[in-house]
């Protein structure tokens, strides 16, 4: 799987209110290569969900947008506190947001389910106290 | 559903891209949960809301949502009409409750969509 574009964010983990930025620029970037737009939906729904995790549990992190011939992966990189437990962070529902979260309107236990929902393929890798990858592949064909 | 069609039906102000409500909608979402309305997928869908904030707006563009509708007269930020204006998002605010404003839209046609499943 040969790399034809890469796109790195770092995704600010101070202010709730810039978080997306660098989802709405990958959809921009992702129209202009002429992708189908339900693969960018996915794609920046999947990313957007990911980076909002990192503003509101992980204090920011980095974001790489690498596009294939065959697929589009989303890399999401922080050293926040690690998921406890990731079974049980997938279930829809679950959430460790706070109430302030949930007043901005997340928080509904829909985002890592939400990360699956739109992906073709996850994975997370999450150490408690180091931080978590999560590596989510959107198929091209 | 025309989105000039949804302003009449809730009695609504238009507060930015009022040229761009001939457009079509085919569904709607009335949440004040993000998340949730990202687990919900249909393109050119209304998005109905009681929150105010950028994620707002950021959430429909995700979602390529063509109208936000803000209920019980609440008011979007100047900072949320620019975000709206750059995707071309039509915002616009009923005094209408979530209840009878969904409820309007609903038995005038506008059906909601299935949540994807995973």
């Amino acid at each position: 799987m040969s790399e034809l574009l890469k796109f790195h964010f770092d995704v600010d983990g101070t202010d709730f209110t810039s978080a997306g930025q660098a989802s709405v620029q990958v959809k921009k970037n992702l129209r202009q290569l002429g992708i189908p737009p339900e693969i960018i939906r996915r794609v920046s729904i999947a990313m957007y969900e990911g980076e909002i995790n990192m503003v509101i549990h992980a204090g920011g992190g980095e974001a790489d947008v690498i596009v294939t011939e065959t697929a589009i992966e989303i890399r999401l990189h922080d050293h926040g506190p690690g998921i406890k437990n990731i079974d049980q962070a997938m279930q829809e529902g679950f959430s460790t947001a706070t109430d302030t979260i949930r007043t901005l309107g997340f928080g509904a236990g829909m985002g890592l389910p939400n990360m699956k929902r739109y992906s073709d393929d996850i994975e997370i890798h999450s150490e408690l106290g180091v931080g978590t990858d999560i590596i989510m592949r959107v198929n091209l064909t | 559903m025309k989105i000039s069609k949804i302003k009449e039906l809730l009695d609504a102000q238009v507060i930015c891209c009022e040229e761009n409500t001939n457009e079509d909608v085919f569904s709607a979402c009335g949440s004040d949960m993000m998340s949730d309305v990202l687990a919900y997928v249909k393109d050119q869908a209304v998005l109905l809301t009681g929150l105010v904030n950028s994620q707002v707006v950021r959430t429909a563009e995700m979602m390529d949502m063509r109208c936000i509708v803000f209920v019980r007269s609440k008011m979007p930020t100047a900072e949320m009409i620019e975000l709206a204006r750059e995707a071309g998002i039509v915002i616009m605010a009923t005094k209408k409750r979530m209840y009878e404003a969904c409820g309007k839209l609903y038995s005038n046609g506008l059906v909601g969509n299935k949540v994807r499943d995973v």
